[in-house]
C-alpha cells in the first residue's frame, strides 16, 4: 500500500517513527472478519478521517490501536512502540463514543482523577477551559447533558497533551449545534500540530475538519487520500434520462460510460464524459427529460462504500 | 494533504510514571465516591450502629460477664464485624458499577496499571471499613455498656478490620462475576446469610445441631471467631483459623480469575 505523496519523507529528518503503524492487521470474532487486512501509516501532524458505514470495522481498528484489543494477524506499533507503552507514557490518548464517566464525580473531580494517573499533565483548569467546560466543573457528571459529557472525554483526553489523539465518533448523538461547537474546540486544538484520528460517518465532518480521508468498508480500506481526492474518484456526471425499452449493452458502450443502471423507465448513466452521454441519448435514443448532475462527496461515499463497488474502485484506480 | 508539524514528537522526554499509577489523589476521590452513595452510608455505617444499640444493650444479658468483658462488648464486636464486611464488600462490589459504565476501559486508556487499580479499590474498601468499625465503637463507648480492658478495644479493632480484608476480595469477585448494577442488594442479602451462618447475630450454639455444622463451612463463621478471641479467651481453634484462610483463597483466587479475564486483551 502506498500513502499519498509527501509522507515518504518524515518530519524532523527521517529517524522518527511513523505515529501509527498497521501491517497486515486483520481481526476475527469467531467466524466473523471484521477487520480484512488493513495497512495504514499516518505521520506526526496528519488529521486523519476514518470514514464508514456502520459495521465498516472502524471501531474494531481503533480498539487494536489503543491495544484494547489483539490482531488476530498482523502488527499494530504506535510511535514505533506497543500500544500500552505509548499510553502508558501519555502519548496517545482517546474520546471513545459512549460510556467511559462515573455519575458520582463532579466534571472537575474526573478532570483530577485521571490527570492523578499520567506522569506529565496539563493544568486541569486549563483543560477545562479549553474544552469549553469550565462553567460546569463542580457539576456532578450524571446531571451532565450528553454534550457536555463528551467534552469531559475530549478533556480528559487532552489532560497528558498527547501527540496523538483518536475520537471514535464523537460526536454521535450530539445536535447540529453541539457537534458545530465541538469540532470548533477540537479545530483549535489540532492548531497546535496534534496527530488526530477520527472515525465519523458523517460526511461532512469528514470533509470540513480532515485534511486527508480513508474510507472504509467492510473491513478494508477502500480509498485513502484528501477530501478532493476522493471526490476526484467518484468523478464525472450521472446524466438521468426517461426511456422505454433500454439496452443495456449498447448504453454501457457509450464512450465514458463507466457505471449503468435501469430502474424501470429510468437509466442512470454515469461518466467522465456526460456530454457524449447525452448526445448518444437524445440522437440514437427515445430517451427525454434529461438531467445531468455531478457526483458529490456523499455520491463518491455511498459509490465507495455501498456492496457492488469493488470493481468499480479498483478499476477507477483508487490511489491505495 | 497533511500537514506535518515541524518537529516530530520528542517522546524521550515522557515517562510512564511510577507504582502504576497508584496514587493518593485517586483513593481520596475514590472514598469520597462512596461516602457519596448514602445507601453504602447507611448500610455500613448507621445500620451496625442500629443493631449494636437493638441488640447490646438488652439489660437481660449485655452486663453479664463474657471472657475479659461483658456480653455487650461480645456484641459490639459482632456488629462491627457486620458492618465492615458489609463495607468492604461494598468497596469491592463498586468494580462492578465501574465495568457497566465503561469507566474500567477507559481506565486502560491511561497509565494505570490493573495491578494498581485493585489496590485502590481495596484501600478503599478498607478505608470504608474502618469508619464502619469506628463507628460502631465510638458509639459502643458513649452508651458504657461494654466493657473490657483498653487493649482490647484497640486488638479486636484491629482484628475486625484487618479480618474484613477476606470481603474486599469477595466483593471484588462478585464485583467482576455480576454484571449488574444493584449486585450490592444481592449481595446484601448473601451477607445476611453469612452473618447468621457465621453467628454474628444469634450464637451457633442455638442452632440446631445440623445447622451448626453446616454453619462451620460459612465464610463469616472462621473469622467471626477469631475476632472474638481476644475477649473470649484461650487459643484460636485451627478450624478457625481454616475457614478464614480457605475463604480468603477462595475469594482472592476468584477475584484474580475474573479480573485476569476482564482485563485481557481478546
Amino acid at each position: 500500500m502506498t500513502v499519498e505523496s509527501g509522507d515518504g519523507s518524515r518530519p524532523g529528518g527521517g529517524s522518527a517513527p511513523l505515529v501509527i503503524d498497521l501491517t497486515g492487521v486483520h481481526k476475527s470474532f469467531g467466524p466473523v472478519e471484521a477487520v480484512k487486512g488493513i495497512d495504514l501509516n499516518i505521520a506526526s501532524g496528519e488529521v486523519v478521517a476514518f470514514l464508514g458505514p456502520n459495521g465498516a470495522g472502524k471501531t474494531t481498528t481503533i480498539d487494536m490501536i489503543l491495544g484494547l484489543s489483539r490482531p488476530t494477524a498482523g502488527r499494530v506499533t504506535v510511535f514505533g512502540m506497543q500500544s500500552r507503552q505509548a499510553i502508558g507514557r501519555g502519548l496517545v490518548s482517546a474520546v471513545m463514543q459512549t460510556g467511559g464517566l462515573l455519575k458520582d464525580l463532579t466534571v472537575e473531580e474526573t478532570a483530577r482523577y485521571t490527570a492523578s494517573l499520567f506522569s506529565h499533565t496539563r493544568p486541569v483548569a486549563e483543560v477545562l477551559e479549553r474544552a469549553g467546560i469550565a462553567a460546569i466543573a463542580e457539576r456532578m457528571v450524571g446531571k451532565c447533558s450528553g454534550g457536555e459529557q463528551q467534552r469531559l472525554r475530549f478533556a480528559m483526553a487532552l489532560l497528558s497533551d498527547p501527540e496523538l489523539l483518536i475520537l471514535d465518533e464523537p460526536t454521535t448523538g450530539m445536535d447540529v449545534e453541539g457537534r458545530r461547537s465541538f469540532w470548533a474546540a477540537i479545530r483549535q486544538d489540532t492548531a497546535r500540530g496534534r496527530t488526530v484520528l477520527f472515525a465519523t460517518h458523517y460526511l461532512e465532518e469528514a470533509d470540513a475538519y480532515a485534511d486527508r480521508i480513508i474510507l472504509v468498508r467492510q473491513g478494508k480500506i477502500v480509498a485513502d487520500g484528501t477530501s478532493s481526492e476522493i471526490k476526484a474518484l467518484a468523478a464525472g456526471r450521472t446524466v438521468r434520462a426517461s426511456l422505454a425499452g433500454a439496452d443495456e449493452p449498447s448504453l454501457r458502450a457509450i464512450p465514458g460510460a463507466d457505471d449503468v443502471e435501469i430502474r424501470g423507465e429510468t437509466v442512470l448513466i454515469h461518466s467522465s464524459d456526460s456530454d457524449a452521454v447525452a448526445r448518444y441519448l437524445l440522437t440514437s435514443t427515445k430517451a427525454r427529460d434529461l438531467e445531468i448532475t455531478t457526483r458529490g462527496l456523499e455520491d463518491a461515499f455511498i459509490a465507495l462504500t455501498s456492496d457492488d463497488t469493488d470493481e468499480y474502485a479498483n478499476s477507477t484506480g483508487v490511489p491505495r | 494533504m497533511s500537514t506535518p508539524s515541524l518537529a516530530a514528537p520528542d517522546l524521550s522526554t515522557r515517562r510512564a510514571p511510577g507504582l502504576g499509577s497508584f496514587n493518593l489523589t485517586v483513593l481520596r476521590l475514590e472514598v469520597r465516591r462512596l461516602l457519596r452513595n448514602r445507601r453504602t452510608v447507611l448500610f455500613t455505617m448507621v445500620l451496625p450502629v442500629v443493631f449494636f444499640l437493638l441488640f447490646g444493650l438488652n439489660s437481660q444479658y449485655a452486663d453479664q460477664r463474657h471472657g475479659y468483658g461483658n456480653v455487650s462488648a461480645f456484641i459490639m464486636i459482632s456488629m462491627a464485624l457486620y458492618g465492615a464486611v458489609l463495607a468492604t464488600t461494598s468497596g469491592g462490589a463498586m468494580v462492578s458499577i465501574e465495568r457497566a459504565a465503561g469507566w474500567s476501559r477507559q481506565l486502560r486508556l491511561t497509565p494505570l496499571a490493573p495491578v494498581a487499580y485493585i489496590a485502590i479499590k481495596m484501600l478503599t474498601a478498607m478505608v470504608l471499613g474502618l469508619s464502619s468499625v469506628t463507628a460502631v465503637y465510638v458509639v459502643g463507648g458513649l452508651t458504657g455498656k461494654p466493657t473490657m480492658p483498653v487493649h482490647l478495644w484497640i486488638l479486636t479493632a484491629l482484628c475486625v478490620w484487618v479480618g474484613s480484608l477476606v470481603f474486599a476480595a469477595f466483593g471484588l469477585f462478585m464485583g467482576y462475576l455480576l454484571p449488574t448494577e444493584n449486585v450490592m442488594q444481592i449481595l446484601s442479602f448473601a451477607l445476611v446469610l453469612f452473618a447468621f451462618g457465621g453467628g454474628l447475630f444469634i450464637p451457633l450454639s442455638q442452632y440446631p445441631k445440623v445447622l451448626q455444622t453446616i454453619a462451620e463451612f460459612t465464610p463469616l463463621y472462621g473469622l467471626n471467631e477469631l475476632v472474638h478471641a481476644p475477649l473470649t479467651g484461650g487459643s484460636p481453634h485451627l478450624a478457625w483459623i481454616a475457614n478464614a484462610v480457605a475463604w480468603l483463597a477462595i475469594f482472592g483466587g476468584g477475584a484474580v480469575w475474573r479480573f485476569r479475564k476482564d482485563t485481557a486483551r481478546v
